[in-house]
């Protein structure tokens, strides 16, 4: 016997996707468009925006930026992440509750406000440059994601397991790397991905630390349309877009690939 | 290469709390331990502490001879099976089994073929490529089992093993780790709360109270002889009845129970009988009679619950409540009064505590 669908459930999941796609849509849309205003559903059809996206120095560089500080940011707060999580799951009975709360603090406070106060205490107050600051201001709004989704997927490992390990002979530190980690595989990727977007994407934070001959792309979105209204906003979304899915898909062919061969 | 393990003196705290006391304990090469007790007795502190996995806060621990106090777990080359199989869950079957000889260094070649050679002692040899989310608890539990003594480790120990597999299959498997361990002659601590477990299992058990051995002794020693009330009420005898002895006849001892009933005891089974003790007595160590005339200890009947092969009484004695069985020809009502007369076979006689 097969179930049968009911024509509302079918309206409504094909309403939802249309809700979901339908912005990606209009934007890969407007990007091609050969107008020289961002206009739907687009008249003509042309790669043009796409080539100019490069002509112009600005966002050649910010690209290059953002790819820069995702990759460092994401990487450092799986460097503190891991660790922070294994620790908050492995002595979760010794540990105070509050200790894992900590973590999630830089997402409770505004971006706003985290990005306004981190330029007062470590860019202005500190002198600190501009690139290292943007840096710590990522690496901070990214760490909650990172610590949490991978104390989830801690939350279901078995430390005994790892006992295990280290009574048939193997240290703790390599048993971490050769036990451990295997386990939480998915859950590193998962953060990985999600700190990954959260940095690239990231503007309230990055707008006030940003700063001359250094900016994101988002915030150089942001510059060019106070001033222009062409196409090739549109088709820098999509840029960034297709980069975010090819990292992603490069991140989860390798890292996957890479613990599987262990 | 079996050798003794020598516990000193042991003693940890959790924080403040102090969860082993002074404990001494000796298993000899290629005994079978079982440390038996209620949780928070302490059983799986001393094996964590064994296993490196605590440090004690006074106390040595050797094995044949070699100080592992201060040793790190991974040093100590023991072979552990934990309750819940812990066997890693990326790995395959054989590379779970491979893993301990991996990390001695062993060529890949001769590990392949000691934990083929492994599995197929334990039955699963077709099952060596199998992932273990895909094995039953039973066949998770072998390869664990496995596991631990293919590194053929001077001591083997086990923390709990069998408590999540059902009934059948328990029985099952700890003949097989009994014969594996004789086989074998390895030493082996196996910590459990099932009497019945432990006292099939063991060349010894230690019966642990509140982070100390209360006795330690063969089975059969403990189920006949508790050493104290806590030992007799941990085996079954339920019934504590303090005792005067009144008289000394030669062979006979008579002694006076509560109500003033007297009994009579045999100087050749209980020798040095004291003053003042208590005797113990299993529910079918009392026999039950509703003849006033019968020599006994008075008492009126309560609850009365079927057992199968009697019915149990719960019977309001001088001496407090006290359990006997009765036979199922003569059921006896609620409110009777009876004679409870101890089996002088089936009783241990304990110091006053």
């Amino acid at each position: 016997m097969t179930a049968r669908l009911s024509p509302w459930l079918i309206a409504f999941t094909t309403l939802i996707y249309i809700f979901l796609a339908g912005p990606l849509v209009i934007v890969i849309g407007a990007a091609l468009s050969d107008t020289t205003y961002l206009t739907f559903p687009p008249q003509g059809l042309t790669l043009h925006w796409f080539v100019r996206i490069f002509e112009i120095g600005a966002f050649r560089t910010t690209i290059v930026t953002s790819l820069q500080i995702a990759f460092l940011s994401t990487a450092l707060a799986l460097a503190i992440g891991i660790p922070a999580a294994y620790a908050l799951n492995r002595y979760r009975i010794q540990l105070p509750a509050w200790l894992s709360t900590l973590f999630v603090l830089p997402i409770l406070v505004p971006e706003i406000v985290l990005g306004f106060s981190l330029l007062r205490s470590v860019a202005a107050g500190m002198n600190a440059p501009i690139y290292a600051s943007l840096l710590i201001g990522h690496t901070l709004i990214v760490l909650p994601y990172c610590v949490r989704v991978i104390s989830a997927s801690l939350s279901s490992f078995d430390f005994s397991v790892e006992e295990a390990a280290i009574s048939l002979g193997s240290p703790p530190a390599k048993t971490f790397f050769t036990i451990v980690l295997p386990n939480v595989r998915s859950g590193v990727i998962a953060a990985f991905i999600l700190a990954f977007i959260t940095s690239i994407n990231d503007v309230s934070t990055s707008i006030f630390l940003t700063g001359p001959g250094i900016s994101t792309l988002p915030i150089q979105i942001l510059a060019h349309v106070e001033q222009f209204f062409d196409p090739v906003i549109a088709s820098v979304s999509v840029l960034l877009m297709f980069l975010t899915v090819a990292v992603m898909a490069i991140v989860e062919r390798t890292l996957g690939l890479t613990f599987l061969a262990k | 290469m079996t050798q003794a393990l020598e516990i000193r003196n042991l003693t940890a705290h959790y924080g403040t709390t102090k969860v082993l006391d002074d404990l001494s304990l000796s298993v000899g090469a290629g005994e079978l331990v079982s440390l038996l007790g209620a949780s928070g007795c302490g059983k799986t502190t001393t094996l964590r502490l064994v296993a490196g996995f605590l440090t004690p806060t006074n106390g040595t621990i050797t094995l044949g001879g070699r100080d592992l106090t201060k040793l790190p777990a991974h040093k100590r080359d023991i072979g552990l099976v934990f309750q819940n199989y812990a066997l890693f869950p990326h790995l395959s079957v054989m590379d779970n089994v491979a893993f301990g000889l991996k990390q001695r260094g062993l060529p890949a070649a001769d590990r392949a073929a000691r934990a083929g050679k492994m599995l197929e002692r334990v039955g699963l040899s077709a099952l060596a490529d199998r992932l273990p989310g895909a094995l039953s608890g039973g066949q998770k539990q072998r390869v664990a089992l496995a596991r631990a003594l293919v590194i053929e480790p001077p001591l083997l120990m086990f923390d709990e093993p069998l408590s999540n597999l059902d009934a059948k299959l328990r029985i099952d498997m700890r003949v097989e780790i009994r014969q594996l361990q004789r086989a074998n002659g390895t030493t082996s601590v196996y910590v459990t709360h099932d009497q019945e477990e432990a006292f099939s299992i063991s060349d010894r058990v230690a019966i642990m109270h509140q982070g100390r051995i209360m006795q330690l002794d063969t089975p059969e020693t403990l189920y006949q002889k508790p050493a104290n009330a806590f030992v007799a009420r941990f085996v079954g005898f339920e019934n504590l009845i303090p005792m005067e002895v009144v008289r000394r006849n030669g062979d006979s001892v008579t002694a006076r129970a509560p109500g003033g009933v007297e009994l009579d005891f045999s100087a050749k089974r209980f020798p040095a009988i004291p003053e003042k003790f208590v005797l113990g007595t299993r529910p079918d160590g009392l026999t039950v009679t509703a003849d006033p005339g019968a020599k006994g200890i008075p008492a009126t009947l309560g609850l009365r619950t079927y057992l199968g092969r009697a019915y149990q009484y719960q019977c309001e004695t001088e001496a407090g409540t006290l359990v006997a069985n009765g036979s199922l020809a003569a059921p006896l009502a609620a409110g009777e009064k009876a004679r409870l007369e101890p089996v002088p076979e089936q009783c241990c006689v304990l110091a006053v505590e």
